[in-house]
């Protein structure tokens, strides 16, 4: 007869507190006693599901608890920085789909502002173009926290979540297709205005979206925030002190999570932020758990802010009328000599901008998307150095991995949601 | 308080180090003369002006000047909600810089990214290696005279190629056949005749021995 046998389950928190008396009371140079084992290195990734792209970490571990952590990144590197020098404003649009390919029609914002904050026009958009713009961040804030809050809980182990999330995501992708022309890749913006306006009955059907989407938060709520194993998994894990946050110089919601209430929505408002109400939700101790929270609560802010818009949006131009910044209307071009001329010069010198460096940052889903652009006058920049908010993030880990168990990195990766496009540009 | 009055604390505390505020877009800048001094010009700017937030570190190559490079700090306090960029000069024979991670953590890659960039290095940096390039590159992609379609270089170790695991296997295309069908041997050969069949064998043969027996082709030359 078997005997039946009650195993033992130590807290996470009290076998690191082992594990570190166990290492304090051996001299340096000792030989490591029968109970202590060999340290292993570990290789996460580049191709793993939990490192979202291909982060590397290579991780230094004593049984199963991380006494060393070294990120790798910049094997999705692509020299945008190098190409954005050789292009003019205009070319470089479409580049900037591809940093964080979660949410493009952000960054394609974000950049926008920046080239037309050099060439001090960033007052002047026309009220219909700015609206537009903040619907279509908070969009794309919407989509990548959704996509974001499915992979962390398919990270943690729960399936439903992802399917459940993705299909709300599909339909932001369809608004996205009927506003921009494509899903993904949209390069919306252009410098001064946008490549279009909203096509007929979009405000309804974005509308009839906003109203599924809260639903949809709700639910995936319901399967998670008060999920036993979600809880376990995230609550105290991965917790980052408020000075520690500042010092690596987190930001968006990571940053938020460690209770520092700081959005440049509110602290530098772009655009119409200025006229519109939300909230900003702030974590309390900074660990995956607060960092989820701070998600799904955006997500709502979200749903708000494109609802004030939908409700304000004014009629009018999309495009600063200038036609030495914008392309003209095509059949202006083809019948008068100035539109001509302005055409010509704009395709193929670019708008000329002023000498003078400038920094922009823009509140992105994963935080601050910062352009620096250098010019010495003309069209293209001469130095363009992207902040990506996902590359700051990712240099706390080896700060923040030593001391949690090996399970734990699935976790406090999937609480950074970052993504490697942004990551190594 | 202004990102101005802010600036013009800085310079009273410094001096001549440091020019007057030039103000651009609403962005105050001010220009640091000595690098060597940066570290002690950010701890100052932390710890009296409030400046905790290091935003960016970023380089500037100007090609043709003298002093070639430019480093751009971006600094920000959460505090008064100031941004302040503090730039200074550094010349291409000494392509190096004082470190500032011991006053804000996230410098440390920034300055790998400029090092690795730029080729700029930092001196007391706790890790200063490559960060976007592998290990081993030789060249610093983002100064002006590294042209926009690359240059060559000797593929180091990491960057090895080696025979895949299934090469000259036979669910694995043949490189080099001058048509499909001899390129890939799942391809249906339409059974005409006998003759025909024999025919695409001794084909197939042909290349396989061509191309050594068991092994497939060998690893490609890298190109340069």
């Amino acid at each position: 007869m078997a005997e039946a046998r009650d195993v033992e389950f130590k807290d996470p928190a009290a076998r690191v507190a082992d594990a570190e008396r166990a290492s304090a009371s051996l001299a340096p140079g000792q030989e490591p006693g029968e109970l202590e084992g060999e340290k292993m290195v570990l290789n996460v990734g580049p191709s793993h599901p939990a490192t979202h792209g291909v982060l590397r970490i290579v991780l230094e571990l004593d049984g199963e608890i991380i006494i060393g952590a070294r990120p790798e990144v910049g094997y999705l590197h692509r020299g945008d920085e190098k190409i954005a020098e050789n292009f003019t404003y205009t070319q470089f649009i479409p580049y900037t789909d591809r940093l964080d390919y979660l949410a493009p029609l952000a960054n394609n914002v974000a950049y926008a502002l920046a080239v037309e904050k050099l060439l001090g026009i960033d007052r002047q958009l026309p009220p219909r173009c700015q609206y537009i713009r903040v619907i279509c961040c908070e969009l794309a804030r919407i989509s990548s926290h959704l996509l974001g809050v499915g992979c962390y809980a398919m990270d943690c182990g729960a399936m439903t979540v992802f399917l459940h999330t993705f299909t709300e995501r599909e339909k932001i992708h369809n608004l996205c297709e009927s506003l921009t022309g494509a899903r993904f890749t949209t390069a919306y913006t252009r410098i001064g205005g946008l490549s279009r306006d909203m096509p007929p009955g979009w405000a309804e059907q974005c509308r009839k979206f906003l109203n599924e989407v809260v639903v949809n938060i709700d639910e995936t709520e319901t399967f998670l925030t008060r999920n036993r194993i979600f809880v376990d998994r995230t609550q105290g894990v991965g917790i980052i002190p408020r000075d520690v946050a500042i010092d690596y110089g987190l930001s968006g919601p990571n940053l938020r999570g460690s209770g520092i209430e700081h959005d440049l929505r509110k602290a530098h408002p772009y655009l119409v932020y200025d006229q519109l109400k939300f909230a900003v939700p702030v974590g309390t101790t900074g660990d995956c758990y607060d960092r989820y929270l701070v998600r799904m609560e955006e997500m709502r802010q979200s749903v708000r802010i494109v609802h004030q818009c939908l409700d304000q949006l004014p009629d009018g131009p999309i495009n600063v009328p200038d036609g030495k910044i914008v392309l003209p209307p095509k059949d202006r071009v083809l019948t008068r000599m100035e539109e001509l001329i302005h055409h010509f010069i704009n395709v193929t010198q670019g708008v000329n901008a002023p000498p003078g460096e400038i920094y922009f940052g823009h509140e992105n889903p994963k935080g601050e998307l910062g352009f620096y652009i250098n010019s010495k006058g003309g069209g293209t920049p001469h130095r363009l150095k992207i902040r990506s908010p996902s590359f700051v993030n990712l240099s706390i880990l080896s700060w923040l991995l030593p001391r949690h168990m090996l399970s734990d990195v699935v976790a406090i990766l999937g609480s950074f949601d970052f993504v490697m496009g942004e990551c190594d540009r | 308080m202004t990102a101005l009055e802010l600036a013009q604390q800085l310079k009273a505390k410094f001096g001549g180090l440091i020019s007057d505020p030039v103000e651009f877009r609403g962005e105050v800048t001010l220009k640091v003369s000595d690098a060597e001094r940066m570290p002690e010009i950010c701890a100052i700017a932390k710890q009296d002006l409030g400046f905790d937030y290091l935003v960016d570190i970023t380089s500037v190559d100007n090609y043709g000047d003298d002093p070639r490079f430019a480093v751009v700090y971006h600094l920000y306090g959460f505090g008064h909600l100031c941004a302040l960029r503090l730039k200074t000069d550094v010349s291409e024979e000494k392509s190096e810089a004082p470190t500032v991670t011991g006053v804000w953590r996230t410098a440390d890659w920034h300055e790998r990214e400029i090092y690795d960039m730029m080729g700029i290095r930092f001196r007391g940096h706790p890790d200063l290696r490559r960060i976007l390039m592998w290990e081993g590159y030789p060249h610093f992609p983002l100064r002006k005279d590294f042209p926009l379609a690359g240059k060559p270089t000797d593929v180091p170790e990491v960057a090895f190629t080696e025979t895949a695991p299934l090469a000259g296997g036979p669910f694995v295309t043949i490189a080099g056949g001058k048509d499909t069908i001899a390129r890939e041997p799942r391809v249906r050969v339409p059974n005409t005749n006998a003759l025909e069949t024999n025919a695409r064998l001794e084909q197939l043969q042909d290349i396989k021995e061509a191309h050594g027996h068991s092994h497939g082709p060998g690893p490609t030359e890298p190109k340069h």
